[in-house]
């Protein structure tokens, strides 16, 4: 089944924040932000920008009603700046004017005086200083101190994995529009409703009650609106209520690049020990997060990280340390994968190192060392249905990856200035939040009395087709067909206290909700049909929009049950609500059950690198990939070819550069690049697996949104197979991405060599 | 005061007297509230505000797809603009259903650009196969799908909607197709009904521009009164050759450039080199003048201009020509020897002889729509195994498009030879000052040049002298 909402997109009819017609009396809201990475401001003069020609208010933090802070995890992230700005690009005032060009024009008149403080841009430094979000975070599980003594080999390395820019096309926006009584409807390009709705609450001093956050759709998230949606809604929720008007914020490009965070940079640490049978007996590894100037959801994406130390392989003996640095960049935030994909990276490149050093290949290394059935992950939790071996074996049987290896090796042999790389990444993602609490989710479902139906959850539909997931779950959930249900907007009347749509987790968590509100509206329909036909109640079933009686057709329609119901007086509506059983991971000990299953998988990738120019292209990317029982092998396959070229791209061309100043230099599209339509891979062919599922899956198809980016690593590592196909001596940091400058030096300046 | 606009938008014939360089895209949504067209980045670098032009030319009514963010309202004068909407008709078109079929789209914001694009590339007859279906799409980005159902859509167009029968007029068949709604054959004759430009009197001072497409960058409101050169320029061809010179004239886009017969003759790679050089609606947007002008010590069409030993040919508010050599027109970071009141009319260019060998190299983070780290062209001589003559330009290692004089003349008399080609890296670095920017470190930009020169070496011995 085709995403239902893809014949309106083709069309240019799907509504967007800033495409809903501006109600009379719309105000247009632009942002000031600050031009030090770390300053104290001390003047700040808005008269002139106040007098402006239609500029109808300018608001800085004094106008904030409430509590100027928008810090979900820690209270460290004021709305505007007070007398101090932490990174470039922190919002410091507001204009408000009557047409979006009057507010821009007048941003400029906005006068403000800093006086410069010392600026930390880089985390081991930031760490040096003591300059931590939190205490840092430590796991161990077994004895690594002994565990050395019992290795055959012992290699120790370091590795950096940069930020990447979400680039969600539709940039940050909102539209704030008063209503009586002091409430407020609020239009939010957010992942989270509800996350909006609290932090408009605190940023107004009002109710949650009082703020009702309605988002349709995004124009991509990619978690860069899970948690940093929220200040640009209060924003324009401020000027809303300080000018009692509509007021409709939306970034440009370029404001939206400045003032917002990415994917978290990490160096890591490491240090890898292997018998002699070269099994992995121990890992020890620091971490420096690079989180920015506040917390934002940096404690969670480091737990997150921590809990993927050992990516798909099973270590005995592992001892990590993680700190969350604090810079004077902007706040760092979710980004698909969530520090996973950081993790992951970092063991790969333990597993590469260690590789070279003992004269194997790494895929040697790989298959000696993955997860089996019942293994333990450092935290204590054991690998049930686990698919890490058998995922790597259906992708051999495919791909013959020996043959492979010797295709690459006769062509290097062949070519002088080209040469290919190739690299095997298997994947290992944990699906839950990791913070308990989120994992609960509700659904409304309305039966109307024609027989259409209305279903509402928490989920916010950015692309990843969780909206046809859900259309799907009901119509499933009912018997009737898809088309008679329709799946509307995330709104915070109709369903309260939703977890953002992150996590892999929307379809699982609200899918799971909306099974069970359909499964009831299904038990009490089908009680009425029982009684209709004086069948017995477990005669009678509901399929394909009508009833039938002992697998036959009962004479009895979905409309005409539906209006019977209501006739006699049957409760048409149902919410219900799920809450994922069985997580216990205590944040104490380090030990439990944080996830509900994990997704596996297998890739190869094949890179071809230019030696003499340092340009590369990757080749084919094939992948086996764990969907379960896939809900939707359409919009599965749609999300997994997507994460590979987000994950192609964070490895590869995306490069988030700061000055030392901590001003964005890649500020701008000229300048960062993403993956355009031919640094797709000729051959990009992703597998469904055939294997165990999990009954924690909505109908056992297993979360798809953010695994699946995890085989781009593979970019990287066959890019430095190819390098060292050209010089095997090479000696280069391993430090993603591997752009053309970096290759380039990596394969010819000595000097650039460690 | 501002001149009023007409142009046939999707079916309606409109005008609108926002100023002369106010962004298209600007206009299309806040004055036309179309809002199918997405503001994405307004550098056109994302394609999501993708629309289709339409004009009468000399073979009929042709359509081209641009950015709307970079196109000054001026320029669509008398024009068809054509956004997502002007597509749609109650079912959906077969670019529309390929799109949909093969999940070419996921959150749907940037998709009505890649549907603009890719019925432009139906519009001029899907030829090429895939491969230039893909190509048409290359100023499009797509966070979401990794492009993958994008190009299958895009297969479906280009070998089972398409191709269009060589004996048949693209228009036409895509009308009978339903790739356009029927309405697009009566465009030509509501074309040329539309009212004429108001006769506005453009003061001295207003700047002509041809393109634009530096000019609008990151613009939402561009208020200036620009005046972009008519269409079809002064009617001169946007490629001639004139005896043994070939003459671009100053609304010569990269477009025409790939086109041109003129130029295929002598550059039988030029295409391939193009490619390298922004995107498809960049390419139909930006002249070649425009970029010279624009002065970026980056400019592709600058360094391939350099190599070809090019002069410009410029007219002062007076009407008096004068004409110099392209890398005498550069004078420091982004100053020109150009008169206030002067403007360029032609670039001109001795045709290579056919015993000459030429080449061009681009090296960006990303291979196609992005900014070089360093570029450079070579246009050599060779007899007997020996370099007779040697013209080779750099960009990204000076402050202005750099001829290099120095290696070029260490090149000429030495031997055709990977060893001679190797030791000009080494002489090429006296000549050379780039700077570490967000496109490269100094050590970088120093060491790929030195490689470039050498690929031009491999590249050129391919080429065993002549185009043939």
């Amino acid at each position: 089944m085709k995403q239902i909402d893809a014949a309106a997109h083709v069309r240019g009819e799907s509504v967007f924040v800033d495409d809903v017609p501006d109600v009379r009396g719309t105000l247009h809201v632009a942002v000031l932000d600050s031009v030090e990475a770390h300053a104290r401001i001390v003047r700040l003069d808005t008269s002139r920008a106040a007098a402006a020609p239609g500029v109808v208010a300018v608001l800085t933090a004094a106008d904030v009603p409430g509590e100027n802070q928008v810090g979900g995890i820690l209270p460290d992230e004021p709305l505007l700046a007070e007398d101090e700005v932490d990174f470039c690009g922190q919002p410091v005032a507001l204009v408000v004017a009557e047409t979006a060009e009057a507010a821009h024009a007048a941003r400029a008149l906005v006068e403000v005086e800093y006086e410069p403080l010392e600026v930390v841009t880089e985390p081991r430094e930031a760490a040096r200083r003591g300059l931590l979000i939190q205490p840092p975070r430590h796991l161990e599980a077994g004895d690594v101190d002994a565990a050395w003594r019992a290795c055959a080999h012992v290699v120790e390395g370091r590795c950096r994995s940069g930020g990447q820019e979400h680039l969600y096309l539709e940039t940050q926006c909102a539209y704030a529009l008063p209503e009586e009584d002091g409430r407020l409807r609020v239009l939010s390009s957010t992942q989270g409703p509800t996350a909006v709705q609290r932090g408009l609450a605190r940023v107004l001093g009002i109710d949650m009650h009082r703020i009702e956050v309605d988002v349709r759709r995004l124009g991509g998230g990619f978690g860069g609106k899970e948690d940093q949606a929220t200040t640009w809604a209060a924003l324009a929720a401020l000027a809303c209520v300080r000018t009692g008007r509509p007021a409709r914020l939306t970034l440009d490009r370029h404001d939206d690049l400045r003032m917002t965070g990415r994917r978290h940079p990490y160096e890591v640490d490491f240090r890898i020990g292997l018998d002699a049978e070269l099994k992995v007996l121990a890992f020890e590894a620091t971490y420096y997060q690079d989180a920015g100037a506040a917390a934002d959801l940096s404690p969670a994406v480091l737990e997150r990280t921590m809990l993927h130390v050992t990516g798909a392989y099973r270590v005995p003996n592992v001892r990590v340390t993680l700190y969350s640095c604090r810079t004077n960049l902007p706040p760092n935030t979710a980004f698909r994968g969530f520090g996973g994909p950081q993790g992951l990276f970092a063991m790969e490149a333990a597993l590469a190192e260690a590789a070279r050093h003992v004269g194997v290949e790494t895929l040697e290394l790989q298959r000696r060392n993955l997860l089996r059935e019942g293994d333990a992950f450092p935290f204590g939790q054991l690998a049930e249905g686990c698919n890490a071996r058998p995922s790597l074996e259906a992708l051999d049987a495919w791909c013959d990856l020996a043959r492979m290896r010797e295709e690459v090796r006769a062509f290097n042999a062949a070519h002088r200035f080209h040469k290919r790389g190739m690299a095997v990444m298997p994947i290992c993602f944990g699906i839950s939040f990791t913070k308990r609490t989120l994992n609960q989710a509700g659904a409304l479902v309305h039966v109307y009395s024609d027989g259409s139906v209305a279903v509402s959850t928490g989920a916010v539909e950015m692309g990843q087709g969780v909206t046809t997931k859900l259309q799907q779950i009901a119509a499933r959930g009912l018997g009737v067909a898809p088309a008679r249900v329709r799946v509307e907007s995330a709104n915070t009347l109709r369903v309260a206290n939703t977890s953002p749509t992150a996590a892999s987790s929307a379809a699982d968590l609200n899918g799971m909700a909306l099974a069970r509100a359909c499964a009831e509206l299904r038990g009490r329909l089908l009680a009425c049909a029982a009684q209709q036909l004086g069948a017995a109640p477990g005669e009678v079933d509901l399929v394909d929009d009508r009833v039938v009686r002992n697998g036959e057709g009962a004479g009895l329609d979905w409309p005409q049950l539906v209006a019977r119901a209501y006739l006699q007086r049957v409760d048409l509506s149902a919410r219900a609500h799920y809450a994922t059983p069985g997580l216990d991971y205590d944040t104490e000990t380090q030990r439990g059950r944080p996830f509900a299953y994990h997704v596996y998988g297998a890739a190869v990738l094949v890179v071809k690198l230019d030696c003499l120019r340092g340009t590369y292209v990757v080749e084919q990317v094939l992948a086996m990939h764990d969907f379960g029982e896939s809900l939707n092998p359409h919009i599965d396959l749609g999300q997994a070819e997507g994460g590979i070229v987000q994950g192609l791209g964070w490895m590869t061309m995306e490069e988030v550069v700061y000055d030392p100043a901590g001003r964005l230099r890649s500020n701008s599209l000229s300048t960062y690049k993403v993956p355009d339509i031919h640094s797709m891979p000729a051959r990009l062919e992703v597998r469904f697996l055939e294997g165990a599922s999990s009954d924690r899956a909505i109908y056992r198809s297993k979360a798809i949104g953010e695994p699946p980016l995890l085989y781009g690593i593979g970019a990287y590592f066959a890019l430095r197979d190819a390098v060292l196909a050209f010089d095997p001596e090479a000696r280069f940091p391993i430090d993603a991405p591997m752009t053309p400058e970096k290759a380039l030096l990596a394969l010819h300046d000595r000097g650039a060599r460690a | 005061m501002s001149e009023r606009v007409h142009f046939l938008l999707n079916d309606r014939a409109v005008s609108s007297d926002a100023p002369a360089g106010t962004p298209l895209l600007t206009v299309v949504r806040d004055e036309f509230h179309l809002v199918g067209t997405k503001p994405g980045c307004r550098e056109g670098d994302c394609g999501a505000c993708t629309v289709l032009i339409g004009e009468l030319g000399p073979r009929g009514l042709r359509y081209r797809s641009v950015v709307s963010c970079l196109t000054p309202l001026a320029s669509v004068q008398g024009r068809h603009v054509v956004t997502v909407e002007g597509l749609n008709e109650s079912g959906l078109s077969p670019v529309q259903r390929a799109m949909v079929e093969h999940g070419g789209q996921q959150c749907g914001f940037c998709t009505p650009g890649f549907v603009v694009s890719l019925t432009g590339f139906a519009l001029c007859g899907a030829r090429g196969g895939t491969a230039a279906a893909v190509e048409a799409l290359d100023g499009n980005l797509c966070r979401c799908t990794g492009y993958a159902g994008i190009v299958r859509a895009a297969e479906e167009v280009a070998t089972r909607v398409g191709p269009c029968p060589a004996d048949e007029d693209p228009l036409a068949w895509a009308v009978r197709r339903g790739i356009v709604p029927a309405r697009f054959a009566g465009v030509a004759e509501r074309l040329a009904a539309l009212p004429s430009p108001t006769p506005a009197a453009v003061a001295p001072t207003t700047r002509p521009i041809a393109g634009g497409t530096d000019l609008l960058v990151g613009e939402r409101w561009h208020r200036e009164a620009v005046r972009p050169l008519p269409a079809g320029g002064d009617g001169r061809p946007s490629v001639a050759r004139e005896g043994d010179e070939l003459v671009l004239a100053a609304h010569c886009t990269g477009t025409d450039l790939w086109h041109a017969p003129e130029l295929r003759a002598v550059l039988p790679r030029l295409p391939e080199y193009l490619k390298l050089v922004a995107s498809t609606q960049i390419r139909n947007m930006g002249s070649v003048a425009g970029n010279l002008v624009n002065a970026s010590p980056i400019g592709d069409y600058t360094i391939l201009l350099l190599a070809l030993g090019a002069r410009v040919c410029l007219v002062d508010g007076a009407n008096a020509a004068r004409e110099l050599p392209l890398d005498a027109f550069y004078r420091g970071y982004k100053q020109l020897d150009l008169a206030p009141d002067e403007r360029i009319t032609a670039v001109r260019f001795p045709a290579p002889p056919t015993t000459s060998r030429f080449h061009f190299e681009k090296v960006s983070k990303r291979t196609h729509l992005d900014i070089a780290s360093v570029n450079t062209a070579a246009l050599v001589d060779v007899a007997d195994g020996r370099i007779t003559s040697a013209r080779v330009s750099a960009g990204g290692v000076a402050p202005v498009p750099l001829l290099l004089r120095d290696t070029s003349a260490w090149l000429s008399g030495r031997p055709f030879t990977e060893a001679t080609f190797a030791a000009a890296g080494d002489v090429v670095q006296a000549e050379v000052t780039p700077i570490a920017d967000v496109r490269g470190s100094v050590r970088y930009k120093r060491l790929l040049l030195r490689n470039l020169l050498l690929a031009h070496f491999f590249e050129l011995s391919a080429a065993r002298g002549g185009h043939a």
